[in-house]
């Protein structure tokens, strides 16, 4: 199993498509390693700079409705993983990109709109996310300050991330 | 119990539901390019698991980027080649016989209905313009369904759609959708079947259903699906006519696919055309529409009329109308890709490329190219494209570049005015 939680990236705004998240013009590179230093290069959301220090190192995403909406390529989630980024939350996903995330044994968690909202209150004092997977729990927080939720991800998804991904799920079943 | 056809297609499917709510089902379908397809193949190799399900049911194209334009781009193309040939996929399309993948496909008659179709591109929601149940998936899924030919979802829900009315002059199954998804927005389909019903659509052909299957997605929604019906059956006929005795037998077969009456939609939608103008997007979401009126003037730089949504013969006899005998504007830029080589061999005898050429088109062959700014029409920072494709995103035809979704009537009188332009203010020529 992927290790799952630590420093925040926040992207304040709803409908990132994967295009922005990994341009068309990468997906000729047939290796996942070759996509790193391209994540979230077009991404159009003011002041963002995925290079910045403070983006830096983060290991978990927190956005807004319709997550990686558009092209179905697997190479969103991956530039993810090759950037240790195993977990994005959300308060919607689009489809393809929702099961590209768990095929991959990564976490893509659903919160209700009010609960990302307290998540957006920590976007400029610098936060951490601890997952708690047995207990389906996530605790966010930046010096004293803290504040726990609870999410529910399907029997199926769980199952994808305990065995690493789809393909190690599928070959030992079917 | 009362089912719809996504339903029926996942009762008669189901291989497993390893958990309440998830259903695997058998692929009838693995469609495969050489953009999202390669890192499979790669990957079943390093797992020692080179092999196919069943190389009959596996169909292969290389269409993104062809001819090749880089070392990339043909290392890509090679990939997928060699491997078609190790695993015997007999149905695999090579340059001169590739086309735009959800153009090619149909056109083999490999999509029917009540079959289960996969493929590593999110426009595979087109197939279910044949009362398939057709559903984009990323590379590991790919990856499971080459190996296993199975695929899971989440069960289905549907929403139901029903458009009525007549439609107008100028105005297509492209104005339809972009409305539809405008009411939708974009993801209020998402995790939905999105059923087209009504008399437009029963007026449609098999074209023009494709285009409304096509951008199902970009309102969030897993197919769009049509009901199989005397247009499917005629469109089909010379794949399935040893099957059936006569046309009417084919159709009473398809038939066990329609939705049953009293089946359970999550919401239904009325859509009445008449009157409807002429849709045109204008930001960089698809939801993002306006009717043409609001827009008409817009200044272009590039003109592109081709792709999975409107890149079939149809669409080029609707652009062509409206070129013949005309000049494209000074200073735009008008880019054809009919979508597949038979597309093109038609249009050619129609005399449709001599009205695209005469008008100062320029005439690529049959790609995905620019749609997703890879190759043959990327845009310059700065530049706007009035596209007959499916999607608008920022950038999405080239770094820094616009695109406004329209029909192709709308592209080509944009390109013959160099801006957005009303279709319903030219005449049209016989073509």
């Amino acid at each position: 199993m992927k290790s799952f939680g630590g420093k925040v990236m926040f992207l304040d705004r709803a409908n990132i498509n994967t295009d922005e998240i990994i341009p068309a013009r990468y997906l000729t590179e047939i290796s996942k390693e070759a996509l790193r230093p391209h994540m979230l290069e077009d991404l159009q959301l003011d002041g963002f700079d995925p290079k910045a220090p403070n983006n830096q190192d983060a290991k978990v995403i927190v956005t807004r409705a319709n997550f990686g909406c558009g092209s179905s390529r697997e190479h969103a989630p991956w530039v993810f993983e090759m950037n240790n980024i195993n977990v994005v939350i959300a308060s919607s996903f689009a489809r393809i990109f929702r099961q590209n995330m768990f095929n991959c044994g990564m976490l893509a968690i659903e919160l209700p709109e009010a609960d990302i909202e307290k998540l957006f209150r920590y976007k400029n004092i610098g936060a951490r996310i601890d997952i708690d997977f047995d207990k389906n729990s996530l605790t966010i927080s930046s010096g004293k300050e803290s504040d726990a939720f609870s999410y529910r991800i399907s029997g199926f998804d769980r199952a994808l991330v305990e065995a690493g991904g789809w393909v190690e799920f599928a070959d030992a079943k079917y | 119990m009362a089912m719809t056809l996504a339903e029926k297609i996942f009762k008669s499917h189901l291989r497993d539901e390893p958990f309440p709510g998830t259903k695997a089902l058998a692929i009838d379908v693995v469609l495969c390019h050489e953009i999202t397809t390669p890192i499979a193949i790669n990957d079943l190799a390093a797992r020692g698991k080179d092999r196919v399900f069943d190389p009959e049911k596996i169909k292969a194209v290389i269409d993104h980027v062809t001819p090749a334009k880089d070392s990339k781009t043909a290392q890509q193309g090679k990939i997928l080649r060699d491997w078609a040939k190790r695993q015997n996929i007999r149905d695999f399309f090579d340059i001169g016989r590739n086309g735009v993948c959800h153009a090619i496909f149909p056109e083999k008659g490999f999509i029917r209905p009540g079959y289960t179709v996969i493929m590593g591109d999110s426009h595979t929601c087109t197939h279910g313009a044949f009362g398939a149940f057709a559903a984009g998936v990323g590379t590991t899924d790919l990856e499971v369904g080459i190996l296993k030919g199975v695929c899971a979802f989440r069960e289905p829900k549907t929403i139901r759609i029903n458009i009525s009315g007549a439609m107008p002059e100028g105005v297509y199954a492209k104005d339809v959708i972009l409305k539809i998804i405008k009411e939708l927005t974009v993801n209020g389909a998402t995790d939905c079947v999105m059923e087209f019903h009504g008399s437009v659509v029963k007026g449609m052909s098999m074209e023009s259903r494709m285009t409304l299957c096509n951008m199902a997605i970009e309102a969030g929604g897993t197919s769009g699906v049509c009901m199989p019906d005397e247009v499917t059956v005629d469109y089909l006929w010379p794949f399935i006519s040893s099957d059936y005795k006569d046309k009417k037998a084919g159709l009473e077969d398809f038939k066990k696919w329609w939705s049953d009456e009293g089946c359970e939609y999550v919401k239904v939608i009325e859509i009445n055309v008449s009157g409807m103008e002429p849709q045109v997007t204008y930001g960089y979401k698809p939801d993002e529409v306006k009717n043409i009126s609001e827009i008409e003037g817009a200044p272009v730089d590039q003109v592109y009329i081709g792709s999975c949504t409107n890149g079939r013969l149809e669409d080029l006899r609707a652009a062509a109308q409206y070129l013949k005998g005309r000049q494209i504007a000074p200073g735009v830029r008008g880019i054809v890709s009919p979508a597949t080589p038979k597309i093109f061999r038609e249009a050619d005898e129609e005399g449709l490329i001599k009205i695209f050429m005469d008008a100062g088109f320029c005439v690529t062959n049959p790609t995905c190219g620019a749609c997703l700014g890879m190759s043959n029409g990327v845009l310059a920072p700065g530049e706007v494209c009035a596209s007959t494709t499916n999607r608008n995103f920022n950038g999405r035809m080239g770094k820094g570049g616009m695109v406004h979704l329209m029909s192709p009537a709308v592209a080509a009188v944009t390109a013959l005015e160099g801006k957005i332009a009303d279709p319903r203010k030219f005449r049209r020529e016989g073509i």
